[in-house]
């Protein structure tokens, strides 16, 4: 996963322009936009990019507000760097620091997670009985991985015998690691893919098969080697003109592909994974494997009133929000961001670069009794990574239109060096920057 | 979408070097008045300290890409169209001019050339 957007655009131009930034220092001032007073209460819900963007945000603009932060965990973790981690390219420590570090002055954290949420009285419990209302909410919960539905997977194996699993935290990025690299010393047949439904950077899954076969190429094992790419449905993505590129791609690397085929049980000791697929079950033996668990809202969400009740959102918990304002459906003074929101496409660090100014837009125009144009496209973006070295800048919207930052520069399906170098150099300030509430 | 804003510029250069921003902020401005100084002072540029100087700048040129290499986990053979030829053809160009631009200045502050009047 990995951020940016037109932050990697700005990054860029930044790149000839340093000299001319650097000398706009005194310009820091710029961020004294007009604030407003107010003696509104914002409770966010996760501290997680989406909420301590918002924070940063509705901290910069209102004056007199009372803005809580629920989060119970005390580490804040840089999601668009695990595939990095996972790959060895970056160590354990590059994607760990701590949420105290980017809580604006004058937000409170209560360091507890959110228990209950209750949008009719407007008030969120904590896991220790405190009840925190509000007159705002913004739901920044992220999701919950679901490891559990697939049978005889277990967590604390990631690492051992085969297994990985890159988003399950960064230990287990790093554990990842030391299997893939174990099995490119030595090849056998290496399993990837993804599960049905929504999921966090649904690039990660191909980047990462991607990575596996540059890692076997370089130790002069990918003759030894067979790779099985196991898609969820008959696309490769969903952005159909990325999926024609990425077919080709896997076609020009010899990785072999199955569709409509998800990820149903596991056996770790004998290492076979087993399908459903449209015509029953389907075993594959493995030598590596990188499981991608389901994904879901948190239990807090789901068991709320917040979650769609109807469409392609409500199986999983999905916030049912007004996906070009993030606002609610039914609970006008509530707003959904980041992984939480039931929008098409977008659960990545790029997606909150733009969803939280515009529902922070809408707050704010709320509370100052105005209203807000803000309209966010469901713009998100994807350097994938197509080998150690190279990428792909893919940006799109909701409507599968692919989006260019660089036009006539940077060609979005193009395999290049400076994309890779915007993903391990530029990325993780640019997202620092965001949760600052600066960029 | 956003118009582009300067000073997401400075936040994220202030993100990924830190301390060292202002360090290299003021080594460049210091630098380039003591440039512009020392061509007030000469009277011009002194030919051969020139050569000597761009001769060190071709070799900056290439640690420039070095550590461009290093910090990004890759390097420019790993170039795959013409943006990537701009950026080494970038980054090169930057180090060679810097390292030009510094090393004929301290060469020129250590020992100033009278000649450089003739």
């Amino acid at each position: 996963m990995s951020i940016t957007t037109p932050s990697r655009r700005q990054f860029l131009s930044a790149m000839s322009a340093l000299p001319v930034a650097a000398g706009l220092s005194s310009a820091a001032q710029a961020s004294a936009r007009d604030t407003i007073q107010t003696q509104a209460r914002i409770v966010i819900a996760g501290g997680g990019a989406a909420g301590l963007t918002a924070a940063s945000r509705l901290a910069a603009s209102l004056k007199g507000a009372t803005i809580l932060v629920i989060d119970g965990r005390k580490a804040h973790y840089y999601q668009p760097g695990f595939t990095l981690v996972a790959s060895g390219i970056k160590p354990k420590e590059y994607v760990v620091s701590n949420t105290s570090d980017y809580l604006p002055k004058g937000v409170q954290w209560i360091n507890e997670a959110a228990a209950e949420i209750d949008p009719e009285g407007k008030k969120v419990v904590t896991a220790s009985g405190q009840s925190v209302p509000y007159d705002y909410l913004i739901v920044a919960t992220g999701l919950e991985l679901n490891y559990a539905a697939i049978e005889g997977m277990d967590t604390n194996r990631i690492g051992q015998n085969g297994l990985g699993s890159i988003y399950h935290s960064p230990d287990a990025a790093a554990a990842t690691w030391q299997a893939l690299s174990a099995y490119a010393d030595k090849g056998g047949v290496g399993v990837f893919g993804r599960p049905s439904g929504e999921m966090k950077c649904a690039g990660a899954p191909l980047k990462y098969t991607f990575i596996s076969d540059d890692h076997l190429r370089r130790r002069g094992n990918r003759g030894k080697a067979e790779l099985v790419y196991m898609a969820q449905s008959k696309s490769l993505f969903g952005v159909p003109i990325v999926a024609e590129k990425v077919r080709m791609l896997f076609q020009d690397r010899g990785v072999k592909v199955n569709h409509e085929h998800v990820l149903q049980s596991i056996d770790l000791d004998k290492r076979i994974a087993t399908y459903k697929t449209p015509t029953g079950t389907a075993e594959q033996g493995y030598d590596f494997i990188n499981v991608v668990p389901p994904m879901r809202a948190p239990e807090v969400v789901r068991n709320s009133p917040l979650p769609w009740t109807e469409g392609p959102f409500a199986a999983d918990g999905w916030v049912e929000v007004d996906r070009d304002t993030l606002r609610h459906k039914r609970y006008p003074n509530v707003f959904a961001l980041g992984d939480i929101a039931g929008v098409p496409k977008g659960k990545t660090a790029a997606s909150v670069k733009w969803q939280v100014p515009v529902a922070v837009d809408h707050l704010i125009a709320d509370i100052s009794g105005k209203a807000s144009s803000e309209i966010y496209n469901g713009y998100t973006s994807c350097p994938l990574i197509t080998r150690l070295g190279q990428a792909m800048l893919i940006e799109f919207d909701y409507k599968d239109n692919l989006i260019t930052s660089f036009p006539g520069v940077i060609a979005p399906l193009e395999e290049l060096w400076i994309s890779w170098v915007m993903k391990t150099m530029a990325l993780k300030p640019t997202y620092l920057s965001m949760l600052r509430g600066r960029a | 979408m956003k118009e582009l804003d300067p000073m997401v510029f400075l936040a994220v250069f202030q993100e990924m070097l830190g301390f060292w921003l202002w360090v290299y902020v003021l080594v460049g401005v210091v630098g380039a008045v003591a440039f512009v100084a020392l061509l007030v002072r000469e009277r011009g540029l002194v030919s051969r300290r020139l050569v000597q100087s761009e001769l060190l700048g071709l070799l900056g040129g290439g640690v420039a890409l070095v550590i461009m290499a290093r910090v990004s986990s890759s390097g420019f053979t790993d170039a795959g169209g013409p943006a990537d030829w701009f950026l080494i053809a970038l980054v090169y160009g930057v180090g060679l001019v810097a390292t030009t631009v510094l090393v004929y200045t301290l060469l020129g502050w250590r020992s100033p050339r009278a000649v450089a009047k003739a």
